[in-house]
């Protein structure tokens, strides 16, 4: 009964809190407020379509409420009201309702087009300076974020310099998931076996939320990570930092973090690479020959961030 | 004994979740009352004559709507229940396992079991009709369709209490799904259930496309064929192309989980991605199935309360025509972000955006049609213009989701969420309730309660908006679909959204209110033309209309055949005319067919292969009884036609 109470207590608590940010402010759209060039692009590309799209809502409704407010069947209007019930009809109009979003959609495939092959490549702005290489691997509900010229790996969080193209090397140990940094743009899946790139940056030094996106099981909501941007100096003792005092990633300290589960934040001074890249077919097996059985077990996360981070 | 108690409460049986036991003790008091009701009014033998061993199209298509409509409200607790867990941050209503498991079933529930049935339903009261005839080409089998769909229904639904609700979403991803991340029955329910019930579907395919083909009456070309015929024709042709791939897919899977093979599996060179392309190839022609029946039903209200003809048929039917063939040529747009490269992405985002044009035809069509009309606002009415504006919302953000290098911020959030929402719910379920009340008369023979149905309307249709827009927002606001937890910044929205829920259920149990208050007082119907309006040959017949549909049918030579027959004075019982009817008997075996494959489908989630086979040999045994099945059918004397219709039709059709 006790244990009933406070479980009570704990689900009103809550959302009693969150009343009170309710009423103090309104979600900041984070997708419309971009950090770096790949995410402004986007946002751009959003805004414009957005402003398309309000122009044909416009449309359709005025001429809507036209037809609506006109065409009302009022019986003492009956024999002036215009009615033709064979009208059926009018081949100028339906060809220029057919040209019209013909357009549109041309108008719309340019600049997303466009956009598309821009992001297969780093962004211009950077172009002066290679990519910084950061392979992102998941498996069942946790990060890991290898460096391989750096020779460091960080678990559910990573620095990156800011105002250098971050090279994104996405491969899954198990489940497809997705690498999200709203603020930085878009996203893309990681998968067994094979690779994906991915380019971002940020401009601005600052902490970004980053997540899986892609639902990949009953540790989905928990499986988040952090992006901390620096400048290049601070980044870079961060780096010496790790390389320094953080100990090595042991084989066995791997395996045993690749079993169903949350992690909390960690850094190493070597990466797993060393071992496996499950982005290659060799190392698709992986997982499964180290953990055959245990990969179907469930969690059951309750409640939110705050209590499952403890 | 120890063991098989083990199994039993700690495998077979779900156990440990209060909402579960809530749930099974409901289930088990409803399905008390059903059988003292039935038992109590001597019911059985009726049921078992009138209903489960029908062949009649209207009779089915009834006991398809029922069940749609059962469903719809099993997809919506499963809703309600998602939207409170969600409400606020921190909820501890679900755990993230739970909610999993609950918007899987929502998804595949709502799509499979309610919006398919719904339509199909539908379909299959209106369209023999509409086309003057008697019943669809191979009514036995349509009985077939529908117990195959009852029982992959029933399999899919019995997993929350037994073994488990798949957990994988609706579109049950591989690796996720396979056997090594995910053992267990839950998803084989997924499979067996959706493989049973696709069976069926597959079988109404080719049904109406014959029947559409060969049964239409005397003058009824194809270009004079009702709209609402015309779509289900063109749904019906994307079924036959489309889920045969669905059933190959599952066939793979259960393959892999079942038996061991290695198609989708990440040891063994195994290819997952190959799941997401089969699935999709199937699951966008599948939202187009689901929307272009319903398209045929805006349609037909449209026109026929703004009593005018179409505007723009031919376009119309075109339009249909691209749509369907675009639909299999953008499934790619669901997996922009799977890194296919630029020019993949650049293909798909085109041709999606192109499928854009036809529909925007359709809505200026529907506009045209309202043009120079008298529009008067019954409620299948309302239904149909609401959906006008808020299709157009989900329509062009659909386009802004087709936009590939946007996508990739879109893909997998609420956006994404909202988008198919304002489709599936203003597209799709607006005009499932359009159509059910506006055929109602025709088949329960009263109306239901105008005045309910307005306040169901509104209710449902504001609660709709403050339901779902919200969420694109919350998808500018980096919120993932899917997660059962939300951040405190955005609670605001997501906190609106479920007060629209709220309002949409209560909408709903207006509805459900009204269809117990319009059985006991609303007027009977008197005449074939309940609203007075009617265009097509539906509406031509008697109310209640007779088994045989009708007695007989002038020469057509127009489209909108009701109207030329109002004008002329014709009607389908001409008694000159009258002649011998031969119409097929109803038959038990379908139900027992699909019972043993039910019983081979059970056997298999469990992989008892005792079961299975079994059940599996009784399923031929039952199709080789069927293959002696010698019975012909009967005969409607003419006596009998002339008192039915007489009775049906009052003293002056003497
Ligand atoms: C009646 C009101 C409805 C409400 C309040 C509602 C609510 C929701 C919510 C909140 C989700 C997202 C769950 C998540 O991603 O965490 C969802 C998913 C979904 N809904 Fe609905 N829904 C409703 C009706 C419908 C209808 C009528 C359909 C289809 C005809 C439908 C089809 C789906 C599908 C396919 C999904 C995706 C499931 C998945 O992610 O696997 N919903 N619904
Ligand atoms: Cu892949
Ligand atoms: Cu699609």
């Amino acid at each position: 009964m006790g244990k009933f109470i406070s479980r009570a207590k704990r689900t009103l608590m809550l959302p009693a809190f969150a009343l009170v940010i309710f009423l103090s402010g309104c979600a900041d759209l984070v997708v419309l407020d971009p950090q770096g060039p790949v995410a402004e692009s986007q946002a751009e590309l959003i805004t414009f379509s957005i402003i398309m799209m309000l122009g044909i809502v416009a449309v359709v409704f005025v001429l809507f409420t036209y037809m609506l407010v006109k065409f009302r069947y009022r019986p003492e209007k009956e024999g002036n009201d215009n009615y033709d019930p064979t009208h059926h009809g009018n081949n100028k109009l339906e060809v220029i309702w057919t040209v019209i979003p013909l357009i549109i959609v041309t108008v719309l495939s340019i600049p997303t087009v466009t956009t598309i092959f821009e992001l297969e490549n780093p962004p211009e702005v950077s172009a002066d300076t290679e990519p910084l290489v950061v392979h992102a691997t998941t498996a069942n509900y946790k990060w890991f974020f290898s460096y391989p010229e750096e020779n460091i790996e960080t678990v559910n969080y990573l620095h990156i310099p800011t105002d250098r193209a971050i090279e994104f090397k996405l491969s899954s140990a198990d489940s497809m998931t997705a690498l999200w940094i709203p603020a930085l743009g878009g996203q893309k899946y990681n998968m067994a076996g094979m690779e994906n790139t991915l380019y971002l940056q940020a401009d601005n030094e600052g902490e970004y939320a980053g997540r899986n996106a892609n639902y990949n099981g009953s540790g989905f909501a928990g499986h988040t990570f952090e992006v901390i941007a620096q400048n290049e100096d601070d980044y870079n003792a961060w780096v010496t930092e790790v390389q320094e005092s953080a100990p090595e990633l042991t084989e066995e300290a791997y395996v045993e973090m690749l079993t169903p589960g949350l992690a909390a934040n960690s850094e190493y001074s070597s990466t797993h690479l060393d071992y496996v890249d499950h982005g290659t077919n060799e190392g698709r097996e992986y997982i499964v020959d180290q953990h055959g059985g245990e990969l179907g077990e469930k969690l059951h996360l309750q409640g939110g961030r705050e209590i499952w981070d403890e | 004994m120890e063991a098989f108690l083990d199994f039993f409460f700690g495998e077979f049986l779900v156990t440990g979740q209060p909402l579960i036991y809530g749930a099974m003790v409901s289930i088990a008091l409803g399905s008390i009352t059903v059988i003292a009701v039935l038992t109590y009014f001597k019911a059985w033998g009726w049921l078992w004559r009138e209903y489960i061993t029908s062949v009649d199209h209207k009779k089915i298509g009834i006991m398809y709507i029922i069940a749609a409509i059962v469903m719809f409200v099993r997809g919506g607790i499963d809703a309600m229940m998602m939207r409170i867990q969600t409400s606020l941050p921190g909820m501890t209503f679900l755990d993230s396992q739970h909610y999993n498991e609950i918007f899987t079933t929502h998804g595949t529930i709502m799509i499979i079991f309610m919006a398919m049935p719904f339509l199909i339903g539908l379909m299959n009261f209106a369209v023999p009709l509409q086309i003057g005839a008697r019943d669809v080409a191979f009514p036995f089998f349509n009985n077939l369709s529908f117990w195959s769909f009852a029982f992959g229904l029933a399999l899919f639904n019995i997993s929350f209490i037994i073994g488990g609700s798949p957990d994988a979403g609706w579109t049950n991803y591989a690796p996720m799904a396979g056997a090594e991340l995910n053992p267990g029955p839950a998803i084989n329910y997924y499979l067996l259930g959706l493989q049973l019930s696709g069976i069926g579907t597959l079988g109404t395919g080719i049904n109406f496309i014959v029947t559409i083909l060969k049964m239409r009456a005397p003058g009824i070309t194809m270009m004079r064929l009702p709209i609402f015929t015309w779509s289900t024709l063109i749904t019906a042709l994307i079924i036959v192309f489309a889920f045969p791939i669905l059933t190959v897919a599952l066939a793979l899977m259960t393959l892999d989980r079942i038996f061991g093979a290695k198609l989708f599996t990440l040891a063994g060179e195994g290819m997952p991605m190959m799941w997401a392309n089969l699935f999709w190839l199937w699951g966008h022609p599948e939202v187009y199935i689901v929307i272009l029946p319903a398209f045929g039903i805006f349609s037909e209200v449209i026109s026929t309360f703004a009593r005018k003809q179409l505007f723009g048929y031919k376009a119309m039917v075109y339009a249909m025509v691209i749509i369907a063939l675009l639909s299999f040529l953008v499934w790619v747009h669901h997996f922009f972000t799977m890194g296919a490269g630029g020019g993949v992405n650049s293909f798909f985002s085109i041709t999606t955006m192109l499928i854009a044009v036809p529909t925007g035809v359709k809505i200026f069509n529907w506009l045209g049609t309202m043009y120079r009309g008298r529009i008067t606002f019954e409620t299948p009415m309302l239904w149909a213009l609401a959906f006008i504006p808020n299709f157009v919302i989900g329509g062009v953000t659909g386009v802004m989701l087709a936009m590939a290098a946007a996508d990739y911020q879109y893909h997998n959030t609420y956006f994404l969420v909202a988008h198919f929402h304002y489709v599936l719910i203003a597209g799709t379920v607006f005009g499932c309730f359009s159509g059910l009340i506006f055929w109602y008369p025709k088949m329960f023979g009263h109306k239901l309660n105008e005045k309910l149905g307005k306040i169901f309307f509104w209710l449902f249709m504001i609660g709709f908006n403050v339901c779902f827009l919200p969420m694109y927002f919350l998808g500018f606001a980096g919120m993932p679909r899917r997660t059962y937890t939300i951040e405190p910044e955005w609670m605001p929205l997501s906190l609106t959204a479920t007060a629209g829920a709220f309002m949409m259920a209560a909408g709903f149990a207006v509805f459900v209110y009204s269809i117990y208050y319009s059985f006991r007082y609303a007027e009977r119907e008197t005449q074939g033309d309940s609203w007075g309006v009617g265009r097509t040959l539906d509406w031509a017949t008697a109310t209640p209309i007779p088994f045989y549909n009708f007695a007989t049918l002038p020469e057509f030579d127009s489209k909108d055949a009701y109207v030329g027959m109002k004008d002329k004075g014709e009607t389908t019982y001409d008694k000159s005319k009258v002649e011998e009817i031969h119409m097929p008997s109803n038959s038990g075996l379908p139900f027992f067919m699909m019972l043993a494959l039910f019983i081979a489908s059970f056997g298999l989630v469990w992989e008892w292969f005792w079961m299975a086979i079994p059940g599996l040999i009784m399923f031929f045994i039952v199709m080789g009884i069927r293959s002696f099945d010698y019975n012909e059918g009967f005969h409607v004397s003419t006596k009998e036609i002339h008192e039915i219709e007489q009775a049906a039709r009052g003293e002056d059709s003497k």
